[in-house]
């Protein structure tokens, strides 16, 4: 699972039936002091998430599975609404 | 698996079912001599890890599924083991 921020929503009317009704939201993968990872992906939501909410997702077969019914082509989903995240940087020996 | 230092615990009121009951606790891969390697990822704590500790994450789906006991769960990754010490030939 890994950390990622809200950015903005994806419309999209023509897609596969097991979307129908879920919310696609894009988002911005992070690290704990909330700088940018990577690029912008899209995930779907299951915790009703909202733009500018600190959140966490998990990616490959496990985002389909966090749908129900679960066979959907997803690879993304948010799973979890941050709120604190307590990271004591270390040391690198 | 990888190892990883425990950077501390991320605290998530809303979230999926699946995760209630876990800690979860974010991490950063290192390599073999402590150094960052890679993305921080966030793992649920099975081997009562704190802050600070070298651990093992596994990364595959279906051994989380077999560690944790729970079917169809939407979780990736895991804290095996807590390191005590890695020799390097």
């Amino acid at each position: 699972m890994y950390l990622g921020e809200v950015r903005g929503t994806v419309v999209a009317t023509v897609k596969y039936e097991g979307l129908e009704g879920k919310k696609l939201l894009l988002v911005q993968p992070v690290d704990h002091a909330r700088k940018p990872v990577g690029s912008m992906e899209v995930a779907v939501d299951t915790v009703q998430a909202g733009v500018g909410d600190f959140v966490y997702l998990v990616g490959s077969r496990e985002a389909a599975l966090a749908l129900d019914p679960w066979f959907v082509p997803v690879d993304a989903a948010i799973v979890g609404i941050v709120d604190d995240v307590d990271a004591k940087p270390f040391a690198s020996k | 698996m990888i190892l990883a230092r425990v950077l501390g615990p991320v605290v998530a009121t809303i979230k999926h079912p699946a995760f209630a009951g876990h800690t979860l606790l974010l991490c950063q891969p290192v390599d073999e001599t402590g150094k960052a390697a890679g993305a921080e990822i966030i793992a649920v704590d099975h081997a009562q890890a704190g802050q600070g500790d070298l651990v093992l994450v596994m990364r595959e789906g279906n051994g989380v599924r077999q560690v944790l006991k729970q079917k169809m769960a939407p979780i990736r990754s895991v804290i095996a083991a807590v390191v005590d010490h890695v020799e390097r030939g």
